[in-house]
This record gives C-alpha cells, sequence and structure tokens, in this order.
C-alpha cells in the first residue's frame, strides 16, 4: 500500500523532461561567471615605432623557423622519395602516412620537428623520425614515424633521443603510441652512441613493454624493411600490422643469414607478411598496402576499448574565450635587443582566456610574477619572470608552487630569467637558500608542469624556472630564446679572469675571447637546443596559447585517468622495473 | 446526410471554379508554396495536407475580391438543382493520382477508401485516405489488377463508387460493366465506350463515320500502278511507300511530289521483292514533323459534351511523354476551335460519358491532323488543363458520375496563360532512360519557383520497380508560355532528389533547349537533339571545391563532436607547419591547404582560390570565395556527393576504399586448403568441373565435425588432391582451381 502511495507521489513530483529541458538552455549559455572578467591593461600600441621594430626582428625569426622547417620536412628530399616509392607498390612518404593516420581535421602537434639540425657531418632532417601527437580514430595518439628517405629510417643517436622522448611523453600523457616503422636500425658507425647507455637504443623497447604494462597501447605498421634491433619494435608491440611484399620483419636480413649460417633465402620468404601472418604469429593484420594498413590501424584504435582513455561525464562544451588582445602582437613584445626588459604581463594577456590574470602576492618579490589564468578553459598557476630572481622573488614562487599543488593546478613557466641575483648583499641574504627553495618546490609539486622559453634561460634560474632537468610536461621555445649557463659576455669574460694568470699575447688572447664568445652565442640559441632535444621545439609565439592548451589537456585526461585507476597503475616518472605496480603488458603469441 | 454532402459542394466546390476568371494572372496556387502532401517527413504528411487546404482557402480570398468576371457558380445554379455526390469512394490506384483523387474528396466532403499491395503499406495515399485495405502482394497483377479483391473491398467499406485512377484497370471494359453489375458507379465511361476505343480499326471508322479525319492509307491488294496512282491522289503527299510484309525500315519510300510516284513505287516494290519475296507495298500519309496533339474532353449523362481545350505530348522518350504543355503552342484560334469540334464529336460519337482524352497527331508544318486513338481516362497530364482552364477535372468527374449536368458550357470553358507539367522519372536518361528504383534518400521539392507538385512519394519512401518509376509530376502556370517555362527550368534547378537516380537533369536540358523554347515542339524532338541534350556538363571548379569543403567541413564538425576542449577545436592546427588536405574525386581533385579563422586555400588543376565554408546543418553549406558566395546543398551517400547548387545538381564520385586498397587477399582463392587435420568423407568435384563461389567442393571431417570447404571464387577445377577417406594436415591443399585468365 505504501509503495503505491509513493510511486503516486513520485509522479505527482516534476517529470524530470521538465528539469532536463531547463537545464539544456543552460547549457548553450557560457557558464555563469562567479567573478566579474577583467582582462590586463595593455600597453602595447601596434602602431609604434618600438613595436614595428620588434615586429620585424620577431617576424624575421619566425620566417627563418618556418624556412628550416619546412626544409626539415622534406627528409631526404623529393628525389630521395621518388626514389623510395618507385621500389614498391603504392608506397606513402613518412608525412603522408601520418596524414592519413591523423583524423581529417585533427591538430597535429609535431615535436622537436628541427632535432638533428647541423649536428652531425651529414644532414639528418628531423633526426629521421617524425613524432607528434594527433587525433586518430578521436583519440589522442602519439605517432612515431621513421623517415625512410632520410638515411634509411637509420637510428642516429638523435633518432634514438627523439624517440624515447616521444615515448616518455606518451607514457607520462597515456597515450597509445603508433609506430610507423621502416628503418635498417641502428646507425652501426654510431653503435657506441646507439647502442650500450641506458638511455639508448634497447630503452625503446623497455618503454613499449612499460608503457604496455601500464595498460597504454602499443601498435606498430610495419611499412618497409625492420630489421634487427628494428625488428623489436614489432615484435614489442600489442598489434603488428605489415604491408604485403613490402614489410619485412627479421632479426638478420638474407646477406647476415648466409654469411651466419650459409642459408640462402629471399627478403619475402624470410619475414614478409604473409608468411609473418600465418606462420610466425610475428604479425596480426596483412594489408596490401600503404594505404590499406593506415586504415588497420585506425581501425585498431577504435577497438583499444577502455585503455588509455577516461570514461568522461557529458562534457559541457562551454565556449573558451580567446584572449581579448590578438596573440600575433605576440610577435611585438619581444625587444630587438635582448638585454632589454620587457613587461611580461604583455605576454600573459595573449596567452590566457580572456587575457585574465589574477595575480598571487603582485606587490612582494615583484621581478616575478604569479597568479591564476585559464588557458583554453584550464586553471593553470603562471609564474613568469620580470627581472633577475631576487630571495622574495624566490620565496614568492615557492609559496605559489605550493599552492597550485595543493589544489592541483597545473604550472605554467613563462621564462626569460638571467639567473638569481649575485653579490654580498644577495648571498648575505641567503640568495642560495632561498633559491633552493624555489628549485624543490619546483621538483616537487605534484602537478603538470609546462615550460615556455620566450627570452633567456640562465644559469640557476633555468632550474627554478622548471628547465628540462625538471621534468616539465613539455618545454618549447620561442625563435629567439637563450639557454645557457650564463650569456656569452659574462661566460667569455668570467673565462677570461679565471685563466688570466697566464701571460698571452694581447692579440691571441682578444681573437680567442672572441671566438669562445661567438661559440657559447651559437650554442645557446633556441636552434642549437632544439636539434639537440634539449626542448620539444621551437614554436611561433602567436601559437603559445594554443600549444600550452593542448598540452594541459593532455594532462588533464591523464589525470583523469589516473583518478579512474583503470587501464594499467603505474606512477608518472622515472620507475625501477621491480617497482612499479605495472603489469607486465601483452605478449606477442 | 446526402443533401448535406450537396451542399458542402456548392459552399467549397464551386468557388474553384471562380479562381482562375477572377485572377488575370494564373495564381490558381498560392505561389512558392508547395501544394502537394510532399512532406519530407512521413510524421508531417497530415499536416502539410492540412496547409494545403488553407493554401486554397487563401487563394479563394485573395482572388475573390477581383471577381468581375461572371461567377460560375450562378451558372451552374442556375441549372436544374445538382444531385447530391456520393458519401464514399474507393481509389482502385496508388501513388500520385490516388493523392490526388484523395485530395478532391476530402475537399468535397467525400470519404475515401484507398487499396494497397503489401509493398505500399507506408505509403502516402494509405494514410491520406479515411480506410485503406490491403489486397495482396506487390504484384499488380497479384494486388491492384485484381478485380474481385477490389470490388470486395468495396462491399465491405460501403463505397458507393470506384474511380480507376490511370493504368491498371481504368480501361478495362471488364472491370467497368463488373463494377455496374455489383450495383456501384465506376467513375468513367460506360464500358461500350471503353470497348469501342480499345479497338484501333473500329475506332477509326466510327471516327471517320464522325466526320473526324484519320491517318488516310491504301491497304488494298490491287497493285498495279494506275489504282496505287489514284489512291496516292486521295492519300495526299507527302506520302511513305511502305511493303506490306516488310519491317526495319527496308524499301520504305517517302514521296514528296506526285511526279517522283511512280519511280518510287517501282524501285520500292524491286526492293520488296528482292528483299521479302513479295512486291506489294501500301501507301499512307507522311507527316515530316508529327506532334502529339491531344484534347481534354468531358461528357455528361445528358449528351451534353465540352473540350477543354488542347495538350501537347510530342516530347517524348521510348513512347511515354515527358513534358506536356497546354495549350498547343502555335496554334491558330481556328485550328484550336477546329481541334475541339472534333474532339466533341468524336467523343458523342461513342456516346462518352465523363473525363476523356482524344489523341491527334499534327504535321508541325503543315497544320494537318489525324485522329489517333481516344483515352477513355483521365490522363496523367491533367492538371496542365486544370491549371488553365481552372477546373477541378476530378470535381468534375464526380460530379458527372453522380448524374449531374457539365457545369459549364463550351463557350464558358477558358483558357488562361501557359501551363507545364514535367514528369521526373527514376530513370537514367544517359542508359536509354533505363528505369531506376531504390530509396529517396533526400527529396525537396522547389522552394522559391511557385509551382504544383503532384506525387505519391515522401522522403523515405522506396520507389519500387514493382510499379511505374514516375517520382513526381511538377507543374507550372504562367502568363505565357514563355514565362511558363522560365518557372519550369527555375522549379526543375530546384528540385533535389538523392536516392534513385532521375531524369531531372535531362528534363532541364529538354525546357532548355532553344527549339523547345521555340515551340518547335515533335514527337522525334529527343532523338532529334539528342546530342544537345546529352552534351556531357564540365564540373566547375567551385562546385568541386564545394565537395572538398563540405568534405573538410564535416571533418571539423566531427572533430568538435569528439568533446570539448583544443583538440577538438583546433582543427587542422599545424603550428607552424601547414598540412595540405588533398580530396579526391572521379571528376577531378582538389587540395585544400587550412589556414586561419576556418579559411582555406583552394587549388585543383589550374584553379586556385580561397574560401571559407560553415555548415547550416548537416546538409546545408554556405561557401565564400572572394567574391562569391554560394548556398548549396550537399548530400553525402555511400561514396557519392550529390551538390545542388541554386539550378543545377552535380554528382562527385569518391573513390571506393577498396578500389584503393585492392581486394582483400587473406583467402588464398586457388586453393582450397584445409583448416585443421582432417578426413576428406566427400569429394563432390573433379577436374575440369565448373564450380561458382561459395560451392560446396569436398566435405571433411575432423573431431566428429563436418567441415564443408567452398570454392573461393568462380572457376574451373584443375587438380583434386585427395580421394574420399583420405587424411589431410591442416593447410593441405585438397583442390585447387585453374588459374584464372589475364583479362
Amino acid at each position: 500500500m505504501r509503495s503505491i502511495l509513493s510511486s503516486r507521489l513520485a509522479r505527482a513530483s516534476p517529470r524530470p523532461s521538465t528539469t532536463g529541458s531547463s537545464r539544456r538552455t543552460l547549457i548553450s549559455q557560457p557558464a555563469p561567471r562567479l567573478v566579474a572578467s577583467r582582462p590586463l591593461p595593455t600597453n602595447i600600441s601596434a602602431k609604434s615605432e618600438e613595436a614595428q621594430a620588434n615586429e620585424e626582428f620577431m617576424k624575421g625569426l619566425v620566417e627563418g623557423l618556418r624556412e628550416m622547417r619546412s626544409k626539415a620536412k622534406e627528409g631526404g628530399g623529393k628525389a630521395a622519395l621518388d626514389r623510395w616509392k618507385s621500389r614498391g607498390n603504392g608506397k606513402l612518404g613518412v608525412r603522408e602516412r601520418i596524414e592519413a593516420l591523423l583524423d581529417p581535421a585533427s591538430p597535429f602537434m609535431e615535436l622537436s620537428s628541427l632535432a638533428g639540425h647541423d649536428v652531425y657531418p651529414d644532414p639528418l632532417p628531423a633526426a629521421g623520425l617524425v613524432t607528434g601527437i594527433g587525433l586518430v580514430a578521436g583519440r589522442r595518439c602519439m605517432i612515431i614515424a621513421n623517415d625512410p628517405t632520410v638515411k634509411g629510417g637509420a637510428y642516429y643517436p638523435l633518432t634514438v633521443k627523439k624517440q624515447l622522448r616521444a615515448q616518455q611523453i606518451a607514457l607520462e600523457n597515456r597515450l597509445p603510441c603508433v609506430y610507423l616503422v621502416e628503418s635498417g636500425g641502428a646507425a652501426l658507425p654510431f653503435q657506441a652512441e646507439v647502442f650500450p647507455d641506458h638511455d639508448h637504443f634497447g630503452r625503446i623497447f623497455y618503454n613499449m613493454a612499460r608503457m604496455s604494462g601500464m595498460g597504454i597501447p602499443q601498435i606498430s605498421v610495419v611499412h618497409g624493411i625492420s630489421v634487427a634491433g628494428g625488428a623489436y619494435m614489432p615484435a614489442m608491440s600489442d598489434v603488428v600490422i605489415i604491408v604485403k611484399n613490402q614489410g619485412r620483419i627479421f632479426l638478420a636480413g638474407p646477406p647476415l643469414v648466409k654469411a651466419a649460417t650459409g642459408e640462402v633465402v629471399d627478403d619475402e620468404t624470410l619475414g614478409g607478411g604473409e608468411m609473418h601472418t600465418s606462420v610466425s604469429g610475428v604479425a596480426d593484420h596483412l594489408a596490401n598496402s600503404d594505404g590499406h594498413a593506415i586504415r588497420l590501424a585506425r581501425e585498431a584504435i577504435m577497438d583499444l576499448g577502455r585503455a588509455s582513455k577516461p570514461v568522461k561525464a557529458q562534457e559541457t562544451a562551454v565556449a573558451v574565450r580567446p584572449p581579448v588582445y590578438p596573440t600575433s602582437d605576440l610577435n611585438s613584445i619581444i625587444p630587438v635587443d635582448s638585454r632589454q626588459s620587457f613587461d611580461m604581463r604583455e605576454v600573459i594577456a595573449r596567452v590566457t582566456d580572456g587575457s585574465e590574470f589574477r595575480e598571487f602576492k603582485a606587490e612582494y618579490g615583484k621581478t616575478i610574477i604569479t597568479g591564476f589564468a585559464e588557458i583554453h578553459g584550464h586553471t593553470v598557476g603562471i609564474i613568469a619572470n620580470n627581472g633577475v630572481l631576487l630571495s622574495p622573488s624566490a620565496l614568492k614562487a615557492t609559496h605559489f608552487m605550493e599552492l597550485c599543488s595543493q589544489r592541483q593546478i597545473p604550472l605554467v613557466f613563462l621564462v626569460n630569467v638571467s639567473g638569481y641575483m649575485v653579490g654580498e648583499k644577495a648571498e648575505r641574504g641567503g640568495i642560495a637558500k632561498d633559491g633552493a627553495k624555489m628549485v624543490r618546490a619546483v621538483a616537487r609539486a605534484k602537478v603538470p608542469k609546462f615550460t615556455v622559453i620566450v627570452g633567456g634561460s640562465f644559469g640557476a634560474g633555468n632550474y627554478g624556472m622548471c628547465g628540462r632537468a625538471y621534468s616539465p610536461r613539455f618545454l618549447f621555445m620561442w625563435p629567439n630564446a637563450k639557454i645557457s649557463v650564463m650569456g656569452p659576455d659574462q661566460l667569455s669574460s668570467v673565462m677570461q679572469t679565471v685563466s688570466g694568470k697566464k701571460e698571452q699575447p694581447a692579440q691571441e688572447g682578444e681573437d680567442r675571447w672572441k671566438s669562445l664568445r661567438e661559440k657559447i652565442e651559437g650554442q645557446s640559441a633556441a636552434i642549437y637546443s632544439s636539434a639537440r632535444i634539449w626542448d620539444d621545439g621551437i614554436i611561433e609565439p602567436s601559437d603559445t596559447r594554443d600549444v600550452l592548451g593542448l598540452g594541459l589537456d593532455l594532462a588533464a585526461e591523464e589525470l583523469a585517468l589516473r583518478k579512474q585507476g583503470g587501464g594499467g597503475h603505474g606512477q608518472r616518472g622515472e620507475i625501477g622495473a621491480d617497482g612499479d605496480a605495472g603489469d607486465w603488458g601483452v605478449f606477442r603469441m | 446526410m446526402k443533401s448535406i454532402v450537396a451542399s458542402s459542394r456548392r459552399r467549397v466546390g464551386l468557388p474553384i471554379h471562380t479562381i482562375p476568371l477572377a485572377t488575370p494572372l494564373p495564381a490558381l496556387i498560392s505561389r512558392g508554396t508547395n501544394v502537394q502532401p510532399s512532406a519530407s517527413s512521413t510524421t508531417s504528411r497530415t499536416l502539410t495536407t492540412r496547409s494545403l487546404s488553407r493554401n486554397y482557402a487563401t487563394a479563394r480570398k485573395s482572388t475573390s475580391k477581383k471577381a468581375s468576371i461572371p461567377s460560375l457558380a450562378t451558372l451552374s445554379i442556375s441549372k436544374t438543382a445538382s444531385k447530391p455526390l456520393f458519401q464514399k469512394i474507393l481509389i482502385a490506384n496508388r501513388g500520385e493520382i490516388a493523392c490526388r483523387i484523395i485530395r478532391t474528396a476530402r475537399k468535397l466532403g467525400i470519404q475515401t477508401v484507398a487499396v494497397y499491395s503489401e509493398a505500399d503499406k507506408d505509403c502516402i495515399h494509405v494514410s491520406m485516405a479515411d480506410e485503406a485495405y490491403c489486397i495482396g502482394p506487390a504484384p499488380s497483377s497479384e494486388s491492384y489488377l485484381v478485380m474481385d479483391k477490389i470490388l470486395e473491398v468495396a462491399r465491405q467499406s460501403g463505397a458507393e463508387a470506384i474511380h480507376p485512377g490511370y493504368g491498371f484497370l481504368s480501361e478495362s471494359t471488364v472491370f467497368a460493366s463488373r463494377v455496374q453489375e455489383s450495383g456501384l458507379v465506376f467513375i468513367g465511361p460506360p464500358a461500350e465506350a471503353i470497348r469501342a476505343m480499345g479497338s484501333k480499326r473500329e475506332s477509326k471508322e466510327i471516327m471517320l463515320a464522325a466526320g473526324v479525319p484519320c491517318v488516310p492509307g491504301y491497304h488494298g491488294a490491287a497493285q498495279d500502278m494506275e489504282t496505287l496512282k489514284s489512291e496516292a491522289d486521295r492519300v495526299g503527299y507527302p506520302l511513305l511507300i511502305k511493303p506490306t510484309h516488310g519491317g526495319g525500315g527496308k524499301g520504305m519510300r517517302v514521296v514528296r511530289d506526285a511526279k517522283d510516284l511512280e519511280e518510287e513505287i517501282l524501285s520500292a516494290k524491286r526492293e520488296a521483292a528482292k528483299s521479302f519475296g513479295n512486291d506489294e507495298v501500301l501507301l499512307e500519309r507522311w507527316l515530316e514533323r508529327p506532334r502529339h496533339v491531344e484534347l481534354q474532353v468531358f461528357a455528361d449523362t445528358q449528351g451534353d459534351c465540352v473540350a477543354l481545350w488542347e495538350r501537347d505530348c510530342s516530347v517524348q522518350r521510348r513512347h511515354q511523354k515527358i513534358i506536356e504543355e497546354a495549350p498547343a503552342p502555335g496554334l491558330s484560334p481556328e485550328l484550336k476551335k477546329d481541334f475541339a469540334e472534333k474532339a466533341v464529336a468524336a467523343a458523342k460519337a461513342v456516346n462518352y460519358v465523363g473525363a476523356g482524352t482524344v489523341e491527334f497527331i499534327m504535321d508541325a508544318e503543315t497544320g494537318e491532323y489525324f485522329f489517333m486513338e481516344m483515352n477513355t481516362r483521365l490522363q496523367v497530364e491533367h492538371p496542365v488543363t486544370e491549371m488553365v482552364t481552372g477546373v477541378d477535372l476530378v470535381e468534375w468527374q464526380f460530379s458527372i458520375a453522380s448524374g449531374n449536368p457539365l457545369p459549364m458550357t463550351q463557350e464558358q470553358i477558358p483558357c488562361i496563360g501557359h501551363a507545364f507539367e514535367a514528369r521526373i522519372y527514376a530513370e537514367r536518361p544517359e542508359a536509354n532512360f533505363l528505369p531506376d528504383a531504390g530509396r529517396l534518400i533526400h527529396t525537396r521539392p522547389p522552394i522559391n519557383a511557385p509551382h504544383r507538385l503532384e506525387t505519391g512519394f515522401a522522403e523515405g519512401d522506396e520507389v519500387s520497380s514493382f510499379y511505374d518509376p514516375m517520382i513526381a509530376k511538377l507543374i507550372v502556370h504562367g502568363k505565357d508560355r514563355a514565362e511558363a517555362l522560365s518557372m519550369l527550368r527555375r522549379a526543375l534547378g530546384e528540385y533535389q532528389i538523392v536516392g534513385p537516380s532521375t531524369n531531372i537533369e535531362f528534363l532541364k536540358a529538354v525546357a532548355g533547349h532553344p527549339e523547345f523554347v521555340k515551340g518547335a515542339v515533335e514527337t522525334n524532338f529527343v532523338p532529334t537533339h539528342h546530342d544537345e541534350l546529352f552534351e556531357k556538363r564540365p564540373i566547375p571548379p567551385t562546385v568541386l571545391a564545394q565537395g572538398a569543403l563540405f568534405l573538410a567541413a564535416q571533418a571539423r564538425h566531427d572533430l568538435g563532436s569528439t568533446g570539448a576542449g583544443p583538440w577538438s577545436t583546433l582543427a587542422f592546427r599545424r603550428f607552424g607547419d601547414t598540412s595540405v588536405k588533398s580530396f579526391t574525386f572521379d571528376e577531378g581533385t582538389v587540395d585544400l591547404i587550412p589556414e586561419s579563422q576556418g579559411r582555406f586555400g583552394i587549388s585543383s588543376g589550374d584553379y586556385s582560390s580561397s574560401a571559407t565554408c560553415t555548415l547550416l546543418g548537416p546538409t546545408e553549406m554556405i561557401t565564400q570565395f572572394p567574391n562569391t558566395r554560394y548556398h548549396s546543398t550537399i548530400i553525402h551517400t555511400g561514396n557519392k556527393l550529390h551538390i545542388f547548387t541554386t539550378t543545377d545538381h552535380y554528382i562527385l564520385t569518391l573513390p571506393q576504399a577498396t578500389q584503393e586498397e585492392g581486394a582483400s587477399t587473406t583467402v588464398s582463392a586457388d586453393n582450397l586448403t584445409s583448416p585443421m587435420p582432417a578426413t576428406v568423407i566427400e569429394v563432390r568435384v573433379k577436374k575440369g568441373d565448373k564450380v561458382t563461389a561459395g560451392q560446396v567442393c569436398c566435405v571433411l571431417e575432423s573431431m566428429k565435425m563436418e567441415i564443408n570447404v567452398r570454392a573461393g571464387r568462380d572457376g574451373v577445377i584443375g587438380d583434386v588432391k585427395i580421394n574420399k577417406g583420405s587424411s589431410v594436415e591442416e593447410g593441405g591443399i585438397l583442390v585447387s582451381l585453374e588459374p584464372e585468365a589475364e583479362k
């Protein structure tokens, strides 16, 4: 009786559809703003002479960057590509493979596109490997693709480093990895710098096992030769697709087999797709062409189920407010003379949603700026330099990082730092102690960190401002950025002082210091850093907001996955093989 | 009860007659409104039908003020009080004509009974009728042509009359008499008139007796030159000499002058003797440029008959009309009058009752005309007559079948403006007009062009191969031929159909052909102008670009629907780099280079431009080129992209994924192998046998299970490597097929 009554009562209550419809109207509105919007003011006038000069300077740098990038994108060049394609049927270049793999409208965040620039005696465009993040079948994936037109896809030391870095990013963000394989393996003349050490070739497969163990899918498409160490790339993968008559997987190719055992066997019999998919089981799917293989890979991503994908509550699509000032203004902020200072708030105003910035401790330690803002809808804590780091600045930054870490707010570092203050006053004030607090806070903050070097990153300031050694999720540089232990002038003058006791002819000394200065100058340039993968790439200033937004979104999804606990375990970061809670991963059967 | 119906007829029915008379400009149908229940979805059918009657009402209201010309209401009422109409009728038909009849019945307060085959259960005519009965399976021989079933439904439902529509049983004397025998009214002519007109020979004799000209000819046995010469004079020139036993055009001679006759006869006879072993010839009047002109007639039971002027239906393909018009272009008033008189005479000669059509063949050059046949039904193309006369012909049919006199005299029947009807068929004009069938994936009637649409299909309906593939009739009415024709072209341009292939683009080519514009219609129009009508239309680069932009916009939309956040909103971004999105169609390739703010750089062959595009919905897209803006409807179905600009329909074909990648090769088709270790228990093929894909070639047994081994492709058995009882290993070859011959 009572239940009947209660069910009647329930029926009398307002029908859910009514509330549903009112909720629908709310969704279409922007999220209620609890606090009125207050964009940062700006002092930049696009018409000012200074701004125009700055812009011209930055545009020159951006143009140079684009040129280098488009050169690197060509890989071994058009002739090499045509030659490569003519060796097979319907072969695609590495860029075409990636475009076909990505969802048609997906963004693609390429990493370290200038790796290998002017490093080796022979050019090694993009270090012979294209890495980047994009959407495949609606899922964020790390794509790692050999460029066979560059030294046959051989692994130079930087190729290995680039792949390891991409895997590290995939690991930290739990991104499924798709390997588009076509490589002859390690570059043998460099074997000493490629093979034996901790972060050398073997680490690639170690990472694959570790990620698979954490439930991060590993998928390989074998487009061409995949020999020796390279054969482990597919063999270590959860799913392998191989192109018929073109993909080859073997530990040793026919010449080596003949030398070793006298057995005479052709490529296809030894490691062709038909054999591997029907006899050895080293590969799982046989594709008729590169295009077909890519489609099979997309289908494989469709079938990843819950692996690496958080179960999200229905997202309310809140329109993200762009900055109120055009991001293109970022080109006219950096002064032509890198020793001139500029107000980092002008940068912040062109990176954050609605140009808003809720500054913390604005009047204390004014050489560093701390505060909260949104970037592409993600709340972040921004730490930005506005001068040399003094004790109060270091303390303020430390305080702020503690807040962010406690509140689970990711940190964004906008870097233009010449270092911590030197001198008797500073030392007596305990700058070393206060700087160390800041460095410790950076090292131990339990939130994702993002670093953009917009100016200089010198000395210990690099550590306090989350340099590469402090494991930011991503580290990007502006084209004008500089990174070194100290400025070239200071460095050469220090060197001069230190070695000044030795007698030297004046003129010879001058030349020596000048060439040292030039050398340091060159080594501190963004391109020098990017070529050696000290960063994840040089970005155009106007892309700063979007690149950060993509990274923040990856981190947010990783956090959701971590909270969810499903799809593998383990923690981010350096985990010993015997220390993480991860699984075995997927054994190839 | 009956009186109520009758009075409702006066109230509702009569003002309809006044409409065309009251408007100097044709506004029978409110402009820009689709008066047909061609609702885009089945759910809105009722709604549309309701709004249809509203449109009529508006038309009446807006035009009645101008009623300066005597209202026909007075004329009609001046006659003896009209007899009541039926309370309930059965429509023994389907599709647009059933809908058309139901609409008038509704207007007059008559209840309607529909019949339908199993294939038609979701058709509009079924949902429009007050009652509907299923009368059998899809083939019409088992449904719409089965008289017993239809009569039984009429009995069950209590219908008083049966309207046969056109086709099916409309010209069956048996049906007409059986309806009458069952005590019901057949809304059509008496059985005797149908029979008389059904026979070519008999009808010709009746017509000649009534003074209606028939094609003159000489079919006599006397073959001497004198007889043939005098008969030739009687037949008149130009004439055709044809071997009596011939065929295929052999030995046929056209003689345009009497002086050539003798020589041509001799030559024809020689050829006939050689080809057919018989030199007998016949003579017939030859029409250089024949036109098909037909007269709509109406006769009542009192013996009165009027002609509602003529229609020209010359433009045909496969002997079926495709564009009809009223009045026929280029006829002098005298000729029009003459036609009308002859048509009335023809109808009267067979004591005709109801709606009928007298068909004439007319020489486009001389204006001479001859009787061909009489169709004893309401014709497909009746709407053009309705448009120029303002008469609801179905209403007249009901009235006359109820025993009422004709509501108008010949002098009162107007002919205002000019009307066209274009028949939209599911067919492939380029494949010799072969009928097509399939689901109407997308239909949208013209939006801006004023028109009347008669259709029995809604979006989502299936155009079935069981019935006539006519999808719709598009009717326009203008103040003169030029205006009507321009409206027709516009309306055809706006009419969107995706699903089965249609003849819309062909109809547009006809309606735009200079000779058709001139009114130079003839029955050979399509073959004569074949090349111009089928001229291959190049696809403009802007259309190719729109196709690519649509796919890009779709991709952008798909990306946006994957969630919130920058990964879903930063479409196509490459951060300092650019990407080229290449779209390949069979018709051409377009490269799009995503630029900032949703703009794309476009290059396709020699063409290069840039544009932004906005999707207004799943199928509507606005494309803004630097100096031009397009609003197109684009339907993506299968591997086809249908692009409807405001006036044209283009189809782009995307390469099939399978073509790109080649057929699946996981199954080796040449050898049939054993999937597991097994014993052969049966071998069903031997060397040289022909097998088809899927055919069982041998049966294996393993682990107590039988396995059928089937051929992977069609072919001939090469080797049989096993016998009954032999054991085979996993992967062992059982049977091999002969390698396929290289094509």
